[in-house]
């Protein structure tokens, strides 16, 4: 912070050009010594046992990428090349499970590398040294802000389309026999999704005549009081349609969590699995035709 | 007034036509206990299908018509509920309890059918 704060001052026409030139030697210092430089990064980022889902050779050969646009974010100070190539790699590693921190991680290792290297080369002129060091950390910082900024708006990128895919997929509601539907609910249960599943179900129930439906909640990983309420809507609203709905497949972690939160589930029908919960729903439908009185205290 | 009452059998069938005012609604359930009784009506079916909306006021007056039903002798049947108005009932937290609901006549019918050899002792 102090750095920044005697710099502006500074930051006349003069002192501007002064910087340009340190740059331009700087620039010419980090191509003269690219192979040297290069290979003394990939030897502290093999070192630091960062990047190991990738082969040598292609830490290699995106290394070399990296630092030749981060010399050329040096020079020319526009980040925007740099920008769309950290995406694009972004887009190849996180599939391959790089992590936050490892992208950090070699970035600010060659900024380390590269710093070392003007030490060592400016050593013996240190206000010198001081001068190119103020005109390349702040460039530095900037080229590792966005290399990681890069690569967590690529990684939200992906959550969010992963997110919406969850959402699209639809949930099919099947008719297994006459008047019995089967609801199957897999991933994460939200209100807009819940919703949706609701209208779904109310719309399935009219069309096929519904008597009783079994939600089937295995796949659910978790479940908190809105999706409970979301659960406890869904089967209000099928009986308000004439349809019995029976609650299958939940865990013993559900059911704890369920109890915990001391959501109201009295006047659902649950059974363990899906299967008791077609023998319940096919009692439920063969007791009505004859003696519903069986049915409704069963139900209870 | 926009409700059609109809008998069928041992059932009376009420089917609303259209958007009630409150006293309409006072009304028919008046209306509606006194045909119970002077039918001799073991089942009352409403029809809501026409109904766009089902308010507090609403689902009040038909838990009321149910329960002055059931004391003049007749279990009632709430039939043809929309999904949309489904939906916005259980978001405004209405519930028709303790009367039954099923998706049409034919529906209601059945159940009704089916209640009458436990003759009525196991409301739910």
């Amino acid at each position: 912070m102090p750095a920044k704060k005697t710099a502006k001052p500074r930051r006349s026409a003069e002192a501007s050009d002064d910087h340009k030139s340190l740059l331009r030697e700087l620039v010419a210092h980090l191509r003269e010594h690219r192979t040297k430089l290069r290979e003394e990064w990939v030897h502290r980022i093999t070192d630091a046992d960062l990047l190991n889902v990738m082969t040598p050779d292609e830490i290699f050969s995106e290394v070399t990428a990296v630092y030749d646009n981060y010399v050329d974010v040096l020079e020319t100070g526009s980040v925007e090349t740099l920008q769309a190539y950290a995406r694009d790699l972004s887009e190849r590693i996180i599939p391959r499970g790089v992590d936050t921190d490892e992208v950090l991680g070699i970035v600010l290792l060659l900024r380390d590398v590269l710093a070392r290297s003007l030490f060592a080369n400016y050593l013996q002129d240190v206000e010198l040294l001081n001068q190119i060091l103020d005109a390349y950390e702040p460039a530095a910082n900037r080229i590792a802000v966005t290399v990681g900024v890069s690569f967590v708006e690529e990684r939200e990128r992906v959550i969010r389309e992963q997110q919406e895919s969850i959402r699209e997929l639809s949930t099919p509601v099947l008719q297994v026999r006459d008047r019995l539907l089967i609801l199957p609910i897999i991933g994460v249960l939200d209100t807009a999704r819940a919703r949706q599943l609701t209208e779904q179900l109310l719309g399935a129930i009219q069309a096929n005549r519904a008597r009783v439906v079994v939600i089937d909640i295995t796949g659910v990983a978790t479940i908190d009081v809105t999706v409970a309420n979301h659960l406890v809507q869904t089967v209000a609203a099928a009986r308000l349609m004439g349809a019995d709905a029976i609650i299958t497949g939940l865990s013993s972690k559900i059911a704890q969590t369920l109890v915990d939160l001391n959501v109201d589930l009295s006047m659902m029908n649950t059974v363990g699995d899906l299967q008791g919960g077609l023998e319940m729903a096919e009692r439920l439908t063969g007791y009505r035709s004859e003696s519903n009185a069986v049915a409704v205290s069963d139900e209870r | 007034m926009s409700v059609a009452i109809l008998r069928q059998g041992d059932y009376l069938i009420a089917s609303i036509q259209g958007d009630l005012t409150d006293g309409q609604v006072l009304a028919l359930r008046d209306d509606l206990a006194e045909r119970v009784g002077h039918y001799r009506a073991r089942g009352l079916i409403v029809d809501v299908a026409a109904l766009d909306v089902i308010d507090s006021f609403v689902a009040r007056s038909l838990r009321s018509i149910a329960m002055t039903a059931a004391l003049r002798g007749a279990a009632t049947v709430v039939v043809g509920i929309q999904p949309d108005v489904a939906i916005a009932m259980v978001q405004f937290d209405l519930d028709l309890a303790p009367l039954h609901a099923a998706l049409d006549l034919d529906g209601a019918i059945t159940l009704l059918d089916g209640r009458h050899p436990g003759a009525g002792g196991h409301e739910r």
